[in-house]
């Protein structure tokens, strides 16, 4: 008969073993993915996977080079709009946004940031492909933007807020004007996180294949005018594995390795970004 | 006569005067204007857009399992039962393995552990949708095929849950995938929530001679619960309206069924899968939908939000894109 304070004492070692175990459980499927991924993707990567376009359905060979070239350029004309507006909105907030308009966009952002990536995608296509009359990838661009600026209106908001009082007043202090203060201290001091947020932001969308099935579209050549439809990784991954061959689908392990890649280098790139001096993430 | 004047006089004044400050305040009032702007179009060009079917529908959209591109009749309540269902089987996997994770990592893990186990879970949600849906396809389905279908429809197969034949796509593989995508929000965002409970909580407990497992049942968990709720909302927010991942595994069936082992179909999912064949009335319809999972989802979001910052108050917890 065991006591009951060693029963007490059993009963939390026993939790605490089901709460490593939930950790255990959940990182399982993190290493299932990137072993399948290298195991199964590397075999098809080989300079041609790199150079040529994909061979026509059925035939062996090809690669994805205009689907990675497209998802560069896609991605990055998307943060080329989307970065300046959401770090000029998470300014916005942490600098002017004490009151109701300030309180409006922040719940308006948070709420955009859940919203499906598939109704971006159909919202894209009303606004842009619907007036142009056809499929580009600026609109692709668009649909990404509209995903990535409350993304970074919050990250830059927050990172900005970290920055210590002590500094906006020393400046005001020393009769440097609001805008100054704020652009030459505050964003200044806060740039490391905000340029983080950026890149988990950037990497986030680089790998987004839903808003694009209706604007970018997809695009068997080689394209680089942002004007017609263009190939993405995401788009062509989500091609071949759903097709018919073992080519495509061989060639879809590969694509999705390299857009994995992609999408790590950024992360890492983001942390490399931040070794933040106000707080210890 | 003076009172006034001096009274101004009296507040302390910045020199704010002048253009730069007026143009650079409008500039970033511009920027964070967009995002205001961005829900309303969105919101105003869906319900134009959907205009047709809502008025040809009226609310029974809702609930008509019919969807008949041919007859032109559509009624949306195969694809919301499947979002729900397999949103639901996310949530069992899900929030006991995310919240077992969070108060590991939070309560019990060795401090060299904390963060690199946390990195690796949050490295769940950089996994980009289609990726997983690829494994779904390649790894998961065959799996369950092989080792987890049989035995289970051995034991269970009499219940309507389990019964029918299984060929791969089916509403499991897709609350299973849903579930392994939204663990990295509700354990990130419980993570937050739990750090930010005071430590005085932790400490009384143990103080009156609780066990560490006993002050986290019954001094960190309770002051924590709305937060961890929030961020269970979250999760659930995310998994209503993930799509690439779904359409890919989930069979993609018009059909109203409850045997998880059986294809369905999610909103999400129709709207991906239809919208470039559409046109006309069915194209209205797919708006309609895509309204339905807008609202769903705002209204999740904003619960969620709530929730959190009943726990966190002025902090961005869990609206950081981790």
């Amino acid at each position: 008969m065991i006591s009951r304070a060693a029963r007490r004492r059993l009963f939390s070692r026993f939790m605490t073993a089901l709460t490593v175990l939930a950790a255990v459980i959940a990182l399982a499927p993190l290493f299932a993915i990137f072993a399948d991924l290298v195991l199964r993707g590397a075999s098809s990567l080989n300079f041609d996977f790199f150079v040529q376009n994909p061979a026509a359905p059925g035939q062996t060979g090809g690669g994805v080079a205009n689907a990675i070239v497209g998802t560069l350029i896609v991605v990055g004309v998307a943060a080329a709009i989307g970065l300046p507006l959401g770090i000029g909105g998470g300014v916005y907030l942490a600098e002017y946004g004490g009151g109701t308009f300030g309180v409006v966009v922040r719940f308006l952002a948070d709420v955009l940031n859940g919203t499906p990536s598939v109704i971006v995608g159909i919202f894209a296509w009303t606004w842009i492909v619907r007036p142009m009359g056809h499929f580009s990838a600026l609109a692709g661009s668009l649909a990404l933007a509209v995903l990535i600026i409350p993304m970074v209106t919050r990250t830059t908001e927050e990172m900005v807020r970290l920055v210590p009082h002590s500094l906006r007043e020393a400046a005001l202090a020393l009769g440097f004007p609001r805008w100054r203060t704020t652009a030459k201290i505050m964003v200044r001091a806060a740039w490391p996180g905000i340029v983080t947020g950026g890149l988990v932001a950037v990497a986030r969308i680089a790998g987004e294949t839903a808003p694009l099935l209706f604007t970018a579209l997809g695009n068997l050549n080689f394209k680089t005018n942002v004007m017609q439809p263009m190939q993405t990784l995401s788009l062509q991954i989500y091609v071949f594995a759903t097709g018919p061959f073992e080519e495509w689908h061989r060639l879809a392990w590969g694509a999705a390795l390299v857009l994995m890649a992609i999408v790590l280098l950024m992360g890492i790139a983001a942390r490399l970004a931040t070794r933040t001096r106000f707080r210890d993430g | 006569m003076a009172a006034p004047d001096e009274k101004r006089s009296q507040r302390p004044r910045f020199r704010s005067a002048g253009w730069g400050d007026a143009l650079f305040r409008s500039g970033l009032t511009a920027a964070a204007a967009v995002v205001p702007a961005l829900f309303l179009a969105i919101v105003g060009l869906l319900a134009v857009s959907a205009w047709p079917a809502m008025r040809q529908f009226g609310f029974r959209f809702l609930w008509s399992s019919t969807w008949d591109p041919v007859a032109g009749i559509y009624g949306a309540a195969p694809m919301i039962f499947g979002t729900l269902l397999s949103s639901l089987i996310a949530l069992i996997i899900a929030v006991p393995l995310a919240v077992g994770v969070a108060i590991y990592l939070t309560e019990f893990a060795p401090n060299w552990l904390r963060r690199p186990v946390g990195t690796l879970v949050e490295l769940l949600a950089a996994i980009p949708s289609v990726v997983y849906g690829l494994w779904g396809i390649f790894v998961l389905i065959p799996l369950l095929r092989s080792y987890v279908i049989p035995p289970l429809q051995a034991v269970l197969g009499w219940t309507p849950f389990f019964s029918g034949t299984f060929y791969g796509n089916s509403m499991l593989a897709g609350g299973i995938i849903l579930a392994i995508m939204i663990l990295p929000y509700i354990s990130s965002v419980s993570r937050e929530v739990l750090a930010a409970v005071p430590p005085s909580q932790r400490e009384a407990a143990l103080a009156l001679g609780a066990t560490r497992w006993e002050a986290v049942w019954s001094a960190v968990l309770p002051y924590a619960r709305s937060g961890i709720l929030g961020a269970i909302v979250l999760g659930l927010g995310r998994a209503l309206g993930e799509t690439m991942a779904v359409v890919m595994v989930i069979g993609n069936r018009h059909d109203l069924s409850v045997s998880l082992v059986e294809p369905g179909y999610t909103m999400a999912a129709i709207i991906a899968n239809e919208f470039n064949e559409a046109a006309g009335l069915q194209r209205a319809a797919l708006f309609e939908v895509g309204l339905v999972l807008f609202g769903v989802t705002v209204a999740v979001n904003a619960l969620a939000r709530l929730l959190v910052w009943r726990v966190a108050r002025d902090s961005a917890v869990g609206s950081r894109a981790i």
